[in-house]
């Protein structure tokens, strides 16, 4: 009875704990609610995983109705696996939060933020699991407006214009969404992806669906952080709590980037849009200067945040990149190094805030000497580093091979090269915080300090290792890929 | 129908949308760019409005005698709409009071002057 509501369950429990954590308000029992909730929908998406490989997709139907009529929650391989990302990457998230959420945000504020961390969970695991675009769009608003919110809550004042700065931005994005969404309802008439995915084709040289998609792409870009629309990314990353960063850095760009596979091989899986519009060369040559250019501001940033956050915007040009490839080994890249880099940069981000909370700040000059005073904080964060570079044995390793062989197979050895030449950028900015680590030695008045606790250190050296495990033995993931890349091209949902 | 009257509603959707957009951009205050991120969405609700819309068909309410309804779905759609709309006002100018309380001020220009102020006292604390 209960495994068949499991779907719905998923997004439902971090919805109702919401308003039970505004009114519980005591910062220790919300967060074991919280980490609780966050636990049992790992546990829930993993099953769901099992349950697709398995049996191939799941379709829920909310209350009953049948689509197109009533709101269906479709479950295929891609949409398990981002699921899975995402409520792994909050469970583990949560069970860091406490020590650092205790220091980064006043006490009174504490319980607001549990409330808001859920409901971002929630909408953030609604925009993966359902099958409505319109209800999409209302999930997208629910992860956006409680993401504002937290990122407000830095201790830094200038971390309420970058929530500013990104609330401005963030609408403008998903308001451009809800007018393809519009554009496409009035010439289709549904609003159910499966339905549209079969309407679209035979209308689709109509200037309305056209025109409708290209305000979903630029919108989701916005939300996504392409390169030029990602300037509301670095400050919001820089000024967020250590919590937030890590939390939304892992899944908020990578559930746009999984409606942006939904919008561009699903709704538009049959017109093939990427080669026939063009939107393939677009894309490439954007994810292409977002590799160098993100890489080069990344180079000159002294605070490691804003440098990981920069760093951040290039690797979802690799990401975007590999998607435009069109091809199975290109899409599946993109979704793997989804996964990846969500692993990389969480643990990257916690290991930060490890630092924050030890030393009291990350700038570059924070950094002299850590190697030696917080070594097992600092040795994960470089297991990271390695990753974003792509060193073998990591999960970065992975993603960049399947990438060079998706432009390999295509032809594209300039391509396959400019991948290559922009991990040389990642070693430049990983080498700066090394160098700083381990060869400059601590300033002679600095007071002693303690590795982090234990609690933040477990949870680092999970994801750490974990960068390791699936670079080291790829096959389980590179395989979920594969498969979902497979159906991805090949028409859609069912 | 392809005239210009019969697009009315649609050249409205337009010059609202444009103006809305255009405010956002090129406004420095605070305050203004929600004003002009309100008119951009506003402009989305018409447009959703005017797609639900039949000729001469009324409200979706079974009565004798009518047999023209427009479509209620594009009403709902935009009712959540304008629910977010509204919330993301309401946090953006909650927002705009924290950020006066931290700058002392909402122009755009004059926060970043301060933002810059702010970099370099980090830098010097460090050096």
């Amino acid at each position: 009875m209960i495994a068949t509501q499991l779907p719905i369950l998923q997004v439902i429990l971090p919805l109702i704990m919401a308003p039970i954590a505004l009114i519980v308000r005591s910062p220790r029992t919300v967060w074991m609610l919280t980490l609780l909730v966050t636990w049992i929908t790992f546990c829930i998406s993993l099953t769901l995983l099992m349950q697709v490989l398995e049996g191939g997709t799941i379709v829920y139907r909310i209350g009953g109705w049948a689509a197109p009529w009533g709101i269906e929650y479709v479950l295929d391989k891609v949409g398990a696996f981002v699921l899975v990302i995402v409520s792994a990457i909050g469970s583990i998230v949560m069970t860091y939060a406490r020590r650092s959420v205790e220091a980064e945000i006043q006490e009174d504020r504490i319980y607001l933020f549990y409330t808001m961390f859920l409901l971002c969970l929630t909408g953030l695991l609604g925009i993966v699991i359902t099958g409505d675009v319109f209800n999409l769009f209302v999930f997208l608003e629910i992860s956006s407006l409680s993401s504002y919110v937290m990122i407000s809550l830095g201790k830094d004042r200038r971390a309420l214009t970058a929530a500013y700065r990104y609330l401005i931005m963030g609408t403008l994005g998903a308001t451009f969404y809800i007018i393809g969404v519009g554009m496409m309802y009035m010439m289709t008439g549904t609003l159910n992806m499966a339905d549209l995915a079969v309407l679209i084709p035979s209308i689709a040289d109509s200037r309305t669906i056209q025109t409708a998609m290209a305000f979903l792409t630029v919108g989701v870009c916005l939300k996504l952080a392409l390169f030029p629309l990602h300037l509301w990314l670095p400050n919001a990353y820089t000024y967020a709590p250590s919590v937030v960063t890590a939390f939304l850095a892992a899944t908020a760009t990578k559930v746009a980037v999984y409606v942006l596979i939904r919008i561009v091989f699903t709704l538009f899986g049959d017109v093939n849009i990427l080669e026939g519009l063009g939107v393939q060369n677009i894309l490439m040559a954007l994810a292409i200067v977002a590799m160098f250019a993100a890489s080069i501001m990344a180079i000159y940033q002294d605070n490691m945040k804003r440098l990981f956050a920069y760093s951040s915007v290039a690797q979802i040009g690799y990401i975007i990149l590999g998607l435009s490839f069109a091809s199975q080994v290109g899409v599946a890249a993109g979704i793997v190094h989804l996964f990846n880099h969500a692993i990389i940069k969480c643990a990257i981000f916690m290991g930060l805030g490890c630092i924050a909370l030890r030393v009291g700040g990350v700038s570059i000059k924070n950094m002299y000497g850590l190697g030696y005073r917080m070594p097992w904080t600092m040795a994960a964060i470089v297991i990271g580093g390695l990753g974003l570079i792509g060193i073998p044995m990591t999960v970065g390793f992975v993603s960049k091979w399947y990438l060079v062989r998706a432009a390999f197979e295509q032809d594209m050895w300039i391509i396959a090269a400019l991948i290559v030449l922009s991990s040389l950028l990642a070693i430049v900015y990983v080498w700066r915080l090394v160098e700083a680590a381990y060869l400059k030695s601590a300033p002679q008045d600095a007071a002693p300090i303690s590795e982090a606790p234990l609690s933040m250190l477990l949870s680092l050296w999970i994801l750490a290792l974990a960068s390791i495990y699936f670079g080291v033995d790829a096959t389980t993931t590179m395989n979920i890929a594969l498969d979902s890349a497979d159906t991805l091209l090949n028409g859609g949902l069912q | 129908m392809q005239t210009f009257s019969g697009l009315f509603n649609y050249w409205v959707v337009i010059i609202l949308m444009m103006m809305g957009f255009y405010m956002v951009i090129s406004q420095h205050n605070l305050i203004k760019k929600i004003v002009g991120l309100n008119v951009f969405q506003v402009s989305v609700f018409v447009f959703y409005i005017s797609m639900g819309k039949v000729k001469g068909g009324t409200a979706p309410i079974l009565a004798e005698g009518i047999e023209i309804y427009s479509n209620p779905l594009p009403h709902v759609l935009i009712l959540t709409a304008i629910v977010v709309g509204v919330a993301t006002s309401a946090l953006a100018l909650a927002l705009t009071v924290r950020i006066k309380d931290a700058f002392g001020t909402i122009e755009e220009d004059e926060i970043e002057a301060l933002e810059i102020e702010d970099q370099a006292k980090n830098q010097e604390s460090l050096s």
